[in-house]
Parts: structure tokens; sequence; C-alpha cells
């Protein structure tokens, strides 16, 4: 019953073409000669040139950067602990409420997150810049990283970890050496979520940011409000390329995983 | 319960108490308050001097005049009447796309499937505002659409449809599309060929048995599919304010605005508390579907 009819290739045509032709159109039009961006003048790469001496893109870029690379690693750490504890956790005072607070944050609208929060910062007296930003991020990046870990673990044997304990290994090391390996793939996943939210993020950031901390998405809007400028088009192009590259080598690694994992497992059948 | 498990347990809680759950309890209690002239601009302040007492002087200034003010005021009620409207517009038409793109990605030949499996994931990787931002070069008066038409002769004069609610529907429509087709496509790919099958022996029709089988049984992906969509959409900022024009009201929007713009505090914080209450609806239905397709699984 797998094969393609008519009617499904025409949807997955015309759908694909929908999502992949605005972002074509973006990526053309970065190589055009003439600053009108909807008249074409000849083929040119000035453009990159122009944004690599862009000092406030390059400077908001760093910003982003260190941003995501902190709040990531921040998130990866409270969100892997956080999984640990929705699956391990048991019974305990206020687990409603935590299991709330994982996941409303995944379908809050970030207008009020971004709101919340820096009315947060002021109340306590908390400078707003990079550290502001960095909190928020890791906050609800977080709880994006719990979802995906915690699924992991609820799948996994939880014999082997217990059979680490009997043999004498402290709860650590059998975290360490055993729970850890095996999950490593969905804190891997939750941790490239985390920076990806964390890298793309503009409304949050923008309220929590102070006038002394622009992140890349806020130079971005701002500049989008004044219209299209093919600087912005270079640098949607290097980051769509960017994208592509880690999404493409991320899904063959996974897939190279997999194909090893059930050749181990058959193996595995063949000598018991 | 042992220091360990406390200490696991507790680093997780309390960073999620203090930066989420407080954070709300202080919008909540700023949209108590009145607007003043002061830093911060609203009254009353908690004076943490006075202990017990300055809370109860705190808590007996609270009213819920600017609820009524919203209450009132036609530009509020009108916005989340608005919000809610495009946004459910725009999930159906992303449900419209999206089910026969995902039906297309099931039914494929199977060596095809993880290709097109990138192809969605690919734009919900990418920037959510530099996807916004290509439909505005396509979209404005000179841009690319128009050219087109004007060029094949569809149209004479160019279309505007940069700056009004049809730009945000086809924005939210276009970056929201690979959350409707992600679970409609988990279900179907579960679907078993065979019942199909039955059902054509059985002297069913294909469009019957589409409309009897397929949909009934991808309902969950479905579901989560419109959730998924709606309930970003309601709250959505950058959409409205790239592509909407003046007269697009999106609470998202108007909420970013009463904050930045007119610096009233307690008025965005009651915008606040109503547009969650209006989500909590959807929240809670979305998780109860999410549960049911967790148990059908196991």
């Amino acid at each position: 019953m797998r094969r393609l009819t008519w009617f499904n290739a025409t949807s997955l045509t015309l759908g694909f073409a929908f999502l992949y032709i605005p972002m074509l159109i973006v990526i053309i039009y970065s190589f055009n000669e003439s600053r009108l961006v909807t008249v074409w003048g000849g083929f040119s790469t000035k453009w990159y040139g122009e944004l690599l001496q862009n000092e406030a893109f390059l400077s908001a870029a760093w910003v982003t950067f260190k941003v995501g690379f902190f709040s990531s690693i921040i998130a990866t750490v409270l969100g892997t602990m956080g999984a640990y504890v929705l699956v391990r956790g048991g019974r305990f005072y206020g687990r409603t409420l935590f299991s709330g607070m994982i996941y409303a944050p995944l379908v809050m609208p970030e207008v009020i997150t971004g709101l919340s929060l820096l009315l947060l910062f002021i109340s306590i007296g908390l400078d707003r810049g990079l550290f502001t930003i960095i909190l928020a991020h890791a906050t609800f990046s977080m709880c994006y990283v719990s979802v995906v870990v915690s699924s992991r673990l609820v799948s996994f044997d939880r014999s082997v970890e217990e059979a680490a304990l009997d043999l004498g290994a402290t709860p650590f090391e059998a975290f360490r050496l055993v729970t850890l390996p095996i999950i490593a793939p969905a804190v891997i996943s939750g941790w490239l979520l985390a920076l990806t939210l964390s890298l793309d993020d503009l409304v949050i950031a923008s309220f929590v940011a102070g006038p002394s901390a622009t992140t890349l998405p806020i130079k971005v809007f701002s500049s989008i409000r004044l219209g299209v400028s093919p600087e912005i088009n270079a640098l949607s192009t290097i980051l769509i390329l960017i994208v592509t590259v880690g999404t493409v080598a991320a899904s063959l690694t996974t897939k190279r995983a997999v194909m090893r994992r059930q050749k181990a497992e058959q193996m595995a059948d063949q000598s018991s | 319960m042992n220091l360990r498990r406390l200490s696991l347990i507790a680093v997780p809680y309390l960073w999620l108490f203090g930066l989420f759950f407080v954070p709300f309890l202080i919008v909540f209690k700023i949209s108590l308050s009145d607007i003043a002239l002061s830093i911060p601009p609203y009254t009353p302040t908690l004076e943490l001097s006075e202990g017990w007492a300055g809370f109860k002087d705190m808590v007996s200034k609270f009213d819920f005049e600017n609820f009524e003010f919203l209450a009132t005021d036609d530009l509020y009620w009108k916005s989340y009447l608005s919000s809610v409207q495009i946004a459910l517009i725009s999930t159906f038409i992303c449900l419209l796309i999206g089910f026969p793109i995902a039906y297309g990605m099931a039914n494929a030949p199977k060596e095809w499937q993880p290709t097109l499996m990138l192809l969605v994931i690919l734009p919900f990787w990418t920037s959510f505002l530099i996807r916004v931002y290509s439909l505005i070069g396509l979209l404005g008066q000179e841009g690319l659409l128009n050219q087109f038409l004007m060029w094949i002769g569809l149209i004479n004069d160019p279309l505007i449809i940069l700056n009004t609610n049809l730009a945000v529907y086809i924005g939210i429509v276009y970056t929201y599309c690979p959350f409707m087709i992600l679970p409609i496509y988990a279900t179907l790919i579960k679907l078993d060929g065979s019942l199909l099958e039955a059902a054509e022996d059985l002297g069913c029709s294909r469009t019957e048995a589409f409309w009897r089988i397929t949909v009934p049984l991808s309902k969950a992906g479905i579901i989560a599919g419109c959730f998924l969509v709606f309930i970003p959409a309601l709250g959505e900022f950058v959409i409205p304010s790239l592509l909407g024009g003046s007269d697009t009201l999106m609470i998202g929007k108007v909420l970013y605005e009463e904050f930045f713009s007119n610096r009233d505090w307690p008025v965005a914080g009651a915008v606040a508390v109503i547009l969650l209450l209006i989500l909590i609806v959807p929240i809670v239905l979305y998780q109860r579907n999410e549960q049911k397709m967790m148990e059908a699984e196991q």
C-alpha cells in the first residue's frame, strides 16, 4: 500500500514548496548585487563582506553565543536532574506542583514568561544584562530538556542500574557509569534543543535584556522593522546553512547509532 | 529521605519555584496594584521593614480596578476576541494544509521517509525570526508574489498583503505548520494498513475508508497538532508586529506595548493574568489528550 499516488505526490510537492520557497528566495537574494531587494542586479557576495564588517551584528552574535553556551549547559544539568526527579523521584511533598512547573513553560506564551521574569528581576533589584538573559533562558529550556530526557528514562530497563548497585557501585557511580551512557543521546538532543531555543529567542530576551546586552535576534528584529535588507538576507543564509548542516549531521549520526545498537542487540541475541 | 535524594529534588525544584512560580505571583500581585509615578511605577509596594504589618497594609490596598478597566475598555476585549479568532482560523488552515502533507509522508515509499521527516524538522530548527522575515520579502507590495502574479497576468495592480491580517494568517500557518504535521504523521505511520484493506474488501470505497478509518484513528494526532498550533498562536507577538498592520489586534502585542510604550505595568499584569486564564482550558485539554495517547501506547 505504500506507493506514491498522484494525490500524495501533489500534496507533498505543494506542501514542501510552501515550506521552502520563502527561505530559498532569501538565500538567492542574499547573492544579489543590488541594494534593492526586489530587483535582481547580478551575482555578488559583497553583502557577506559587509555583514562581517558590521560591528553591531558581530557583537550581538557574540552575546548570543555566550548566552546560548552557558544557558544550555545549565539547562541540560538542571533538566536532566528534573527528569530524574519526575521519573524516579517517587512521592514527595509538592510533586504535582513540580511536574506542573516542568510542563507549563512549554506552553506558556513568551510574552508572559518574559514579563514575569522581568518583574522578578526588578523586584529583587538584579541589574539586567547578560546574566539575566542566561537565567531566563536556562529556566525555560531546562523544561524542554526534562521532557526529552524523561521520555528516554521511562523506556529504559531499570534492572541494569540495580545490578550496578548490587555489585557495589555507589548511587553516583551507578548514575555515571550505567545510567548516563544509556540516556546520553537524549541528554545531547536536549542540550541541542536548549541551545537552539536560546539562540532563537527574541521575546523573552527583549524583556530581560536591558540596554547593556543586545542579542542577535533583538538586533535582527529591530533592523527587520525597518524593512528587508541584503545584510539580513546574508545573515539568514548563514544561519540556515548552519542549521541545515547541523540537522543533517545529527540525523546521520543517530541513524548510525541506531544501526549499531541493532547490530549489537542481534549479536547479543545470537550469543545467548 | 536521605540527603542525596533531597538535594537532587531540591535543586531543580527551587530553581523553577524561584524563576517560574514566584514571578507569576509577582505578576498577579502587580495586576492588583495601581499605576503610580514612582520607581517601580506602581503602588502599593511591600515594605519589608514593617514585617507582617507591612504585608497586611499592602494586601488591604489591592483592588480589581485593572480587571474592571480591561472589561470596560474596547481595545482589550476586542484584542482577546481577535486573537482567539486569528488563532482558531490559522489552526484550521494549518490542519487543512498539514494533514495532506502528513498523509503523503506516511504513505510515501519507506526509504523516502527519513528524508521527508528531515524536511519537516529542518524549518522547525531554523530561526523563527528568519522564517517570518522570509515572508516580508515575499508578500510586500513590490514583493516576489506580486511580481509573479502580475507577470502571469492574474492581477494588474499589486495586492496589499503585508501589514494586514491576511499576512498574519499566512505567517502563523507558515511558521507553525511543522507542529501540525509531526503529530499527525506520528499517528498515521502507526496505522495498520490491513484495516484499510479489510474495509475495501468489505465494500468500502477509498474515500469512505479514509473518513471512517484513517481520520478517526489519527484523531489523537490531529488534536495534539491543533493545540500545538493554537496555544502559541494565541499569545503570538513577533508575527503580528512584523507582518500585521496597525489595526491588527493581538493580545501578545497589546501586552508588549502596554508594558514598554505605555509603561502601565499593572494593566500589563492584568492582561497577562487574563490571557493565562483563557489558555488554561486548551492546556488542560491538551494534557489530557497526551495522557490518553500515552496510555494507548502501553
